[in-house]
């Protein structure tokens, strides 16, 4: 008999999670944000149910100022997976223009995220809902359950969160209430990687190391888009060799400088990093504890 | 915790994982030996570092606090914020681990039992100086009850006991002595100061005595591959795969054991036997790989040679080794909830893929969590721990925790709130504990002689169902009158048919119980029981109990089953049952001789809908049996 590898051990359990999460839930939903840890997410799905088709529909979260290269890839994964898609953005808060320039990255999150995140799980009543998270993102995330409760108003409270033993996950809810499950919570930002590589998934070209234009900021390398000047105006773009190691809205994700232009390349260079892959994201740096914020207001 | 990889990690996909917790409080330095551990092993962010740095330079020193590293969770507790398990992830050239680390003193039972329910080892910390206190030994206890197979004993701060190795083998002597009755099948012993280094990832120079492993390579090396299960196969059928006709597949993840294809296997609870087709596992790519044999912890689909209705829950086993096929069962219990136990409310049983309803029909005794003796039983509160019995409404298919991790735990569920109150361990029932402890054989073929006539099998073979019917009414309602006589009618057609009423049970099998309300309610537990093995053995019962109170009936009707549940109702007015009075009960009621005397001084719950409801007062015995007897023909067609 052969022990498992590591990735092997992880892959099982987050197919049993999916499988539970098929089997205890009516309405389930597949949050797919476009990212890396998404692209996994949706191969185990794949993975947990094949030959069937997965049994969940799919939900984008669109805040419209995600880059151009993620709606491209979106809709051609979307496809190749025959992805039952559903994209909601909070259109009245659009409407009304909302941007992070304005409003500060955190209302501007609460409104195109978490508002619209939690209207979509609403309308479309939704009781439980699949999420990339990773215990070892953020330190807030170190407790969190892989049967993560939400009250009626989408909200998590720390206090009222079920034991989790062995592999014994509960789902039951009352009416109202909804379920965030996170199948990838033992995974690491390197175990991703190495299965993305060993699968041969497709990411989004963004994460791959190319000359991007870029304003630098200390050690951050903040995107230029063409079409929206506000990332630009006033400041001195350059063009940096670079890639991403999360990605988010244009206006809150950092590049980091690389020159990792293949799957190797970025395995090889995770091996060897020194800081946190939250850390490019400009959105945690608003005040401290911002994520648990965020969380208890319904935030994945 | 963030974890960068180790520079040396070149080959990180095919590490294994080690999964292990620490116990230990605070003051036994257990936040200094994660931050000792983390910060040597290379597992510590450069831009971390310099913030503790920084934090040490403000205070005046020069020494960094490597208990900071883990002290994140702390302003959470400050906040008043419960965190039962925070788990980290770290990783050297030769292994993977996952921490499950289990802060706070307030709800210490049910978070290290959390804790402890996946890992594959417990590292807990004592002190050198205090040595082995009423503390180390809850905790190991714990660890032991969680079934967990190998202790660490760091004996830590020995800087401060002048790196001893006369204090060191005084410590080591204390625990092996306590120890020898958890049957934790390792336990190793490590000095170790993890404020100065020592010993924790690399070697001490200051105890040359010492020749052993230091936390870490022990941690690296640990042989874990063994600890699975591989004789017993158990498949809980997770999810049925059916996208297409020509497709019908079981998804799920193996318990334990092992499987091939081409095995003969036969299905819990239908008993149908099939043989392995095929066994998918998820390979490269999204369609899996076919293989020919799936271990312990793989998630597979499995195909069987024929078509056999099967369910989630279902269990697929082998035909010469199945687990325990019941509804009763004993169990250690860590009690969860924050409202205590209670022995009336049908909690959800959770237990591998299967859900039932469940009872604490008794409760052992409880362990006092100070002392670990045994204190006599009592409903457990929240983070108790006790032995108690557990009945089911359907059967569960259960080894005992100590033979298989996986098939021998289980969740209740409060069915109110759906909080998790309750994590259990089943014991085998009848052994001593001593012997579970030391036995690692096989789980043995217990239930095989069960296996071989199906109930399917038995009801072809008499050409009917098997029921039971329920007479409740008042004392003098008729009900023993109209027993007897449905009895003579139904065996006169040729039906194997027994009358059980409290007289013939009282007698033998419930003798020694009295008429509180408590032998009362276990005495229709029995009667219930033994209707419920009679008709599975194809003999109809006919039961005639007072039962006044709805939740007993209620119990009876799961035990029994509710397509053989029959409860018929004599509704007969009180007042003519007084006027009978056959065995001049109600007088010595009303004299106040009898106490709780149902009708007079002790409420009867009437039946919200009975199978049928007779008034002798106004029907007479013939028709009433007639009644009766329609009513068992038509329920026991097939």
């Amino acid at each position: 008999m052969h022990l498992p590898s590591h990735l092997e051990q992880l892959e099982a359990e987050s197919i049993y999670i999916m499988r539970e999460v098929a089997a205890q839930f009516e309405r389930p939903v597949l949050m797919y944000s476009v990212g890396k840890d998404s692209s996994c997410l949706l191969r185990l799905a794949q993975k947990a149910f094949y030959p069937g088709k997965i049994p969940f529909t799919a939900l984008h979260v669109d805040t419209s100022y995600k880059f151009a290269e993620m709606y491209d890839f979106r809709d051609r994964m979307a496809k190749e997976v025959g992805l039952n898609l559903i994209v909601h953005r909070n259109e009245p808060a659009l409407k009304d223009n909302a941007n992070p320039y304005e409003l500060g990255t955190q209302r501007c999150c609460a409104l195109l995220k978490t508002g619209a995140l939690l209207e979509a799980l609403k309308k479309h009543e939704f009781d439980a809902a699949i999420g990339g998270a990773r215990r070892e993102e953020e330190r807030s995330r170190a407790k969190e359950r892989v049967f993560s409760f939400r009250d009626k108003h989408g909200q998590w409270d720390p206090r009222s969160q079920r034991p989790e033993l062995w592999n014994l996950y509960n789902g039951k809810l009352a009416k109202g209430e909804s379920m965030r499950v996170f199948p990838l919570s033992n995974w690491t930002e390197q175990d991703i990687w190495n299965y993305i590589l060993q699968e041969e998934i497709p990411i989004v070209p963004l994460y791959y190391a190319k000359k991007r234009k870029v304003v630098v900021r200390g050690n951050m390398l903040i995107p230029v888009i063409d079409s929206d000047p506000r990332t630009y105006q006033g400041h001195k773009v350059e063009e940096v060799l670079c890639r991403y190691r999360s990605l988010g809205c244009y206006h809150c994700t950092g590049a980091v400088r690389s020159d990792a232009d293949t799957l190797e390349k970025i395995v090889d260079e995770m091996t060897s990093v020194k800081t946190s892959e939250r850390a490019t994201r400009i959105i945690d740096f608003d005040t401290d504890g911002s994520m648990e914020l965020k969380k208890r207001e319904g935030y994945f | 915790m963030m974890s960068p990889a180790p520079a040396a990690d070149q080959n990180g996909s095919h590490l294994s994982i080690l999964r292990f917790s620490t116990a230990g409080s605070v003051d036994d330095g257990k936040s200094t030996l994660i931050g000792r551990l983390l910060h040597d092993s290379g597992n510590v962010y450069e831009d971390h570092l310099a913030a503790l740095e920084a934090t040490a330079k403000k205070a005046g020193s020069t020494r960094v606090s490597l208990a900071l590293l883990t002290d994140g969770l702390k302003a959470e507790r400050e906040q008043g914020i419960t965190i039962d398990v925070a788990y980290r992830y770290f990783a050297t050239p030769r292994r993977r681990f996952i921490l499950a680390d289990s802060p706070g003193h307030v709800q210490y039972t049910r978070n290290m039992a959390t804790g402890a329910s996946t890992v594959d080892l417990t590292i807990i910390l004592v002190d050198a100086r205090t040595g082995v206190i009423e503390q180390t030994k809850r905790h190991a206890f714990i660890t032991a009850l969680l079934g967990v197979p190998r202790i660490v004993l760091a004996v830590n701060k020995m800087d401060l006991v002048g790196y001893s190795q006369d204090r060191f083998e005084e410590i080591v002597a204390d625990f092996t002595e306590f120890s020898a009755k958890l049957g934790v099948r390792e336990i190793k012993f490590i000095p170790v100061s993890a404020l100065e280094g020592d010993n924790v990832v690399e070697r001490s120079g200051k105890m040359p005595w010492y020749g052993g492993e230091t936390v870490l390579e022990h941690l690296e090396s640990v042989y874990i591959a063994g600890d699975q299960n591989l004789v017993d196969f158990r498949f809980p059928v997770q999810y049925v795969l059916n996208p297409n006709q020509n497709f019908r597949g079981y998804a799920g993840t193996v318990a334990s054991g092992l499987v091939r294809v081409g095995e003969e296997v036969v299905v819990l609870p239908s008993l149908a036997k099939s043989k392995v087709k095929s066994i998918a596992v998820p390979g490269k790519g999204v369609k899996g790989a076919q293989i020919p044999e799936a271990t312990s912890r793989d998630a597979v689909v499995i195909q069987l040679e024929h078509q056999i209705d099967i369910s989630r829950g279902d269990m697929i086993v082998r035909p010469k080794n199945v687990p325990r096929v019941t509804t009763q069962f004993d169990a250690m219990l860590v009690w969860m909830g924050d409202v205590p136990m209670d022995t009336a409310t049908r909690y959800i049983i959770r237990h591998t893929a299967r859900e039932s309803k469940a009872y604490i029909s008794g409760i052992d005794y409880k362990i006092d969590i100070h002392t670990l003796g045994r204190m006599d039983p009592a409903p457990l509160a929240s983070n108790e721990i006790g032995r108690v019995s557990i009945s089911t409404t359907t059967p569960l298919f259960v080894d005992p925790y100590q033979k298989n991790r996986s098939t021998g735990n289980f969740i209740l569920i409060d069915p109110v709130s759906f909080l998790t109150v309750g994590a259990g361990m089943i014991i085998d029932r009848g052994r001593s504990e001593g012997a579970e402890l030391e036995d690692g054989e096989a789980a043995p073929n217990l239930h095989h002689e069960v296996a071989l006539v199906t109930q399917r099998e038995r009801e072809l073979r008499s050409g009917r169902k098997a029921v039971t019917v329920w007479l409740t009414g008042l004392s003098g309602s008729g009900k023993s009158t109209i027993a007897k006589a449905v009895e003579r009618s139904i065996f006169d057609d040729g039906v194997p048919v027994y009358f059980v009423d409290g007289d013939n049970l009282r007698t033998g099998l419930n003798k020694g119980l009295g008429f509180s309300r408590e032998d009362r309610s276990e005495n229709l537990r029995r009667a219930a029981e033994v209707a419920a093995l009679m008709n599975e053995a194809g003999v109809t019962v006919i039961c005639a109990f007072i039962s006044p109170y709805a939740a007993d009936r209620e119990r009876s009707r799961e035990i029994i089953g509710k397509e053989r549940f029959l409860e018929v109702y004599l509704s007969t007015p009180v007042s003519v049952c007084e006027e009978r009075d056959p065995h001049g009960l109600y007088r010595k009621a009303r004299a106040g001789e009898i106490k709780n005397f149902t009708g007079v001084n002790d409420p009867y719950e009437v039946p919200e809908s009975p199978a049928l409801r007779i008034d002798t007062a106004a029907k007479s015995v013939e028709n009433s049996v007639e009644e009766v007897v329609a009513l068992v023909v038509n329920r026991a067609s097939l």
